[in-house]
């Protein structure tokens, strides 16, 4: 049981780097709290496997500091901190049975007898692993390995956290979700702190309370799976989380209204003249719906995807592409169209970064 | 509906049955045809039956009695080989390094030796250890230890399983490397995470993982061995005496020397079906083994 605390917190594995390019990891200050389900959201090499081993002590970091509950472990090798992680492969001990797997992090430190069988016991009973309890590991499912790598951590009685690095990556997709909640289920019923690192935006907004999204060696914007989809502190957030992405469009901010290729586009806000060298709004397609032409800032519609339960347009609005959302039984008729705005769902960036707007 | 079966592709086997025809069949039919039958010179040949096999099994013959003492030399000396080397190349493997410029130069060390033809390994040792002008043999001398391998049977022994060893520690080397280099970041990580100490990385990681390759390892260095004549034949000939005389010098010895084609024919095809029969006991032990863990 333990918060952990990252204090100015960057590593680079350059010995001597020269310039922010050099960095895996952007310096960083952040709080874990205890009990609390985090995602670690992020594309292949933003650092997100760089911080999770940081914290476990598999890495040294180069600059900064490492707290549990106060107590600087930067130093400390991982086997003297009390953390355990799950990798991507699940790792499994061949030779051993999967009682001897889920005791051997005890044996390890010490412990015997019946103490030793009464936790693995316990475990293997959540973890559904009690009538494999006497096979070998080797012969097991994918999905059956990982529960075992999980167990490990579990386990010990005293880890402060677990850290996930994409768990699920070699798991058969019918299983990832079942995985996923038990994840979920064992996180509500042992009051642990889990960090989960993924790339993929649906496990981590269906396992966390937070999600923290990073991008290059930063984070970029951290918050409830909600507040990243409606308000995106960044571009990127908005590329990266949705399905399709937010549009992102170039455009002259000023006052309470957008102009976007000479169309005007009304804002929820009032900015201040925006100095900086490039100025956007974003919307998501969810929040951008199709009208008749004639309502709204004219559009030309490409195409319509039907993706089942909604239909998505491909637009052009002034000639850069869009996607937008078409309500149930609107009548097409041609390739002209126009579109609305939920007013208070289109924010603007100045240079990636979300601007604030005054509330009037 | 019957299915239509193709004949012709016989025909593309056809040079494959040829090629082994020629170069394994036909020359071991001559030995069968050889091991029961005599000879005295001028080609003449008379049939003998089995009568070659019977004494050859029969330690109290001569031929018998020469041929088991040269077959416990055999088995000795594969078992100390195998003895030192195995768990040596294990050790070698384990300190080399994962990464780095220092892979490609230890790469290149190792494989040195296992580069070098037989008979010259024979030579670089038969003048290493010599006694008057070999630097090993010298060195060894004047520390006080008595060391001649052409005339102490111990010195000899000595002198040729160090060779292999020599020889032949590298190749164990580079395939447990090879399965050592197979094991994910990820279990050491792991390992590390659940507390394990070095032995228990060894033992439940690394160990199970060079199961394979050390499997390969001792068929390749037992069968090597087994049938090794060059370097020992370089060395010492034999000697002194009939104390490092293997099954396969004995063997030249009899075919060679004494023109006793009978004998050696009897004699090879004994030491084939012994060859055979020990890597076939030694397969199937290790694969049951491998396959009972799952």
């Amino acid at each position: 049981m333990a918060r952990i605390d990252l204090q100015n917190l960057a590593h680079s594995y350059v010995p001597k780097p020269s310039g922010p390019g050099d960095y895996a990891l952007k310096p960083l200050d952040h709080v874990w709290r205890q009990g609390g389900a985090y995602a670690l959201l992020g594309p292949s090499g933003c650092g997100k496997t760089t911080l999770l081993n940081i914290i476990s002590g598999l890495l040294v970091p180069s600059e900064g500091r490492v707290l549990f509950d106060g107590r600087d472990v930067t130093a400390l090798p991982t086997e003297a901190r009390n953390i355990a992680q799950v990798f991507q492969f699940p790792v499994v001990y061949d030779t051993m049975t999967v009682y001897e797997n889920l005791a051997f992090p005890l044996r390890n430190r010490g412990l015997r007898g019946p103490a030793v069988d009464a936790r693995v016991r316990e475990i293997a009973e959540l973890l559904d692993l009690t009538p494999d309890l006497k096979h070998r590991g080797s012969g097991l499912t994918a999905d059956a390995k990982q529960k075992i790598s999980l167990g490990r951590g579990l386990v010990r009685p005293d880890v402060a956290a677990i850290l996930f690095d994409e768990p699920l990556t070699v798991i058969d997709p019918h299983l990832k979700w079942e995985l996923r909640s038990k994840l979920k289920a064992l996180h509500r019923a042992l009051d642990l702190t889990m960090i989960y690192v993924t790339h993929d935006q649906t496990e981590a907004m269906t396992f966390a309370d937070t999600v923290v999204v990073m991008h290059d060696g930063a984070v970029v914007q951290m918050g409830r799976p909600q507040e990243l989809f409606e308000r995106p502190a960044h571009v990127f957030v908005g590329h990266f989380i949705g399905s399709p992405g937010m549009n992102v469009l170039p455009a002259t901010v000023y006052g309470r209204s957008a102009h976007v290729g000479g169309h005007e586009i009304r804002l929820a806000r009032g900015y201040p003249p925006i100095d900086a060298g490039r100025v956007e709004i974003g919307v998501r397609p969810e929040f951008a719906t199709l009208a008749p032409a004639g309502s709204g800032v004219p559009v030309r519609v490409r195409r319509i995807d039907d993706l089942g339960r909604v239909r998505l347009a491909k637009v052009e609005l002034a000639g850069i592409p869009m996607a937008a959302t078409v309500p149930e039984a609107m009548p097409l008729v041609g390739d002209e169209a126009s579109l609305t705005f939920e007013r208070e769902m289109v924010h603007v960036y100045a240079d990636g970064h979300l601007v604030e707007g005054e509330a009037a | 509906m019957d299915k239509p079966v193709n004949q012709g592709a016989w025909l593309l086997v056809l040079p494959v049955l040829l090629i082994v025809a020629f170069s394994a069949i036909v020359p071991l039919m001559t030995v069968v045809n050889y091991s029961v039958q005599d000879t005295f010179g001028n080609n003449q040949f008379f049939w003998n039956g089995i009568g070659w096999y019977q004494e050859l099994l029969d330690p109290s013959t001569d031929l018998g009695g020469r041929f088991f003492d040269a077959l416990w030399r055999n088995l000795l000396f594969s078992f100390l080989i195998l003895a030192i080397e195995v768990p040596l190349g294990i050790a070698v493997a384990l300190s080399m390094p994962r990464q780095g410029w220092r892979v490609a130069a230890t790469l290149v060390v190792l494989a040195l030796p296992l580069l070098i033809p037989w008979n010259v390994v024979g030579t670089i040792w038969q003048i290493f250890a010599r006694e008057d002008i070999g630097l090993l043999g010298w060195v060894v001398n004047h520390l006080g230890i008595p060391y001649n391998y052409t005339a102490d049977p111990l010195s000899a022994w000595v002198t040729i399983v160090t060779m292999d060893v020599w020889h032949w520690t590298s190749l164990v080397a580079l395939l447990c490397y090879a399965g050592l280099r197979s094991i994910p970041d990820a279990f050491y990580q792991a390992a590390r995470i659940d507390g394990a100490s070095r032995w228990a990385i060894f033992r439940n990681i690394q160990l199970p993982k060079m199961r394979r390759v050390l499997l390969i390892a001792v068929l390749l260095r037992f069968m090597d061995s087994f049938m090794i004549y060059t370097e020992p034949f370089v060395v010492t000939g034999g000697g002194p005496g009939n104390s490092t005389t293997f099954v396969s010098i004995d063997l030249v010895k009899l075919a060679l020397g004494q023109f006793d084609l009978g004998k050696a024919a009897a004699l090879s095809i004994v030491y084939n079906l012994i060859i055979l029969a020990v890597c076939w006991v030694f397969y199937t032990v290790m694969t049951r083994m491998d396959s009972g863990r799952s």
